[in-house]
């Protein structure tokens, strides 16, 4: 059996009946930590240890043990080793999502969404 | 204002926020376009990794490996010795298998995996962790309880069996080998990865049958 016959099985999306990711967004949110692993601007333990801390801390504040949690959690992760690593910082990011949200609301449902 | 109106302002004000997405989506579209104006990530690649996880990455490949080592004594012995290179054999080496540890089941040791610190998981050729894998409750009881968690899902195991817990880190994770069903002497190694699921290779289920189960 090859790598193509495995693959041409069936899709991975009905895999023990769960949604791989519930939310777009928690599968981007991933996808961005692990390219930026990769493209080594943190190590992959630096991740590790960041995200258990976050998750220390939502447990600690009672938050509710759920998927939705953890990619709250990851998004946490993300947003603070990328302002720890990078030249982008918290200010950057909140302006940003500013930007997105205006462009959301100012552009007629239907049409492609676009930053100004 | 007329009670109509009030309602149709309303109605519109939930339409157009209906269109809106969640703060976290949001903010991840604020990262990812921060990012990319910097050169710090490529857009396609963002965009090849989740339609790879969502749709072709998955225990699957896992479930070949297994097959593999079920069906071939010397595949099963570089296995265990070298993992990453065996599972390269096949095609599927990953950022996530770079350290990998295969840990196999036997009639007196039964392996469980988990990461105690987050959700270290060789994804790569299991996919992305099921929602329990994340679980503060799993990754807190794993270890202090875990044939507790085991009898959980449903796997009862005898008190004169062994149970090794593995605690994943970003540096080492592990795959458990199950045992090969009985009855299954027959079988392709196609048919034997479809005995394989996917609980069975992180611990959480142990006993595979050649009639049932597998990764649909």
């Amino acid at each position: 059996m090859t790598a193509q016959d495995v693959k041409a099985l069936r899709p991975l999306a009905s895999t023990d009946g769960d949604p791989v990711f519930d939310e777009p967004w928690q599968a981007q949110a991933l996808a961005m930590a692990d390219s930026l692993v990769q493209n080594e601007m943190f190590g992959a333990d630096a991740w590790a240890d960041a995200l258990g801390q976050a998750l220390k801390l939502a447990a600690a504040s009672g938050d509710a043990d759920t998927q939705d949690t953890y990619y709250v959690c990851v998004l946490l992760t993300l947003e603070k080793l990328v302002a720890n690593h990078s030249v982008i910082d918290q200010k950057a990011m909140i302006g940003k999502r500013k930007d997105w949200e205006e462009a959301y609301l100012s552009t007629p449902h239907g049409q492609p969404v676009r930053l100004k | 204002m007329p009670e109509y109106d009030a309602k149709k302002v309303t109605e519109i004000h939930q339409h157009l926020h209906s269109h809106l997405p969640s703060d976290s989506a949001l903010r991840v579209k604020a990262l990812e376009s921060l990012l990319v104006d910097k050169g710090l990530i490529d857009p396609r690649t963002i965009d090849a990794w989740v339609e790879a996880y969502t749709e072709e990455i998955g225990p699957k490949r896992g479930a070949h490996v297994i097959a593999r080592a079920w069906s071939d004594p010397n595949y099963k012995q570089w296995l265990m010795k070298d993992a990453p290179a065996a599972i390269d054999k096949l095609g599927y080496l990953g950022n996530a298998t770079a350290h990998l540890k295969v840990v196999e089941n036997t009639d007196s040791i039964h392996n469980l995996v988990v990461c105690t610190l987050c959700s270290c998981y060789p994804f790569s050729i299991l996919g992305v962790a099921p929602a329990w894998y994340k679980a503060a409750a799993y990754r807190s009881r794993a270890v202090r309880d875990p044939r507790g968690v085991l009898a959980e899902f449903g796997v009862v195991i005898d008190d004169k069996i062994e149970v090794r817990v593995w605690d994943s880190t970003a540096e080492l994770r592990y795959l458990v080998l199950p045992q090969r069903p009985a009855g299954s002497d027959d079988l392709s190694e196609g048919e034997l990865a479809g005995l394989v699921t996917r609980n069975s290779m992180i611990g959480t289920d142990r006993d595979l049958t050649a009639k049932t189960g597998g990764i649909s």
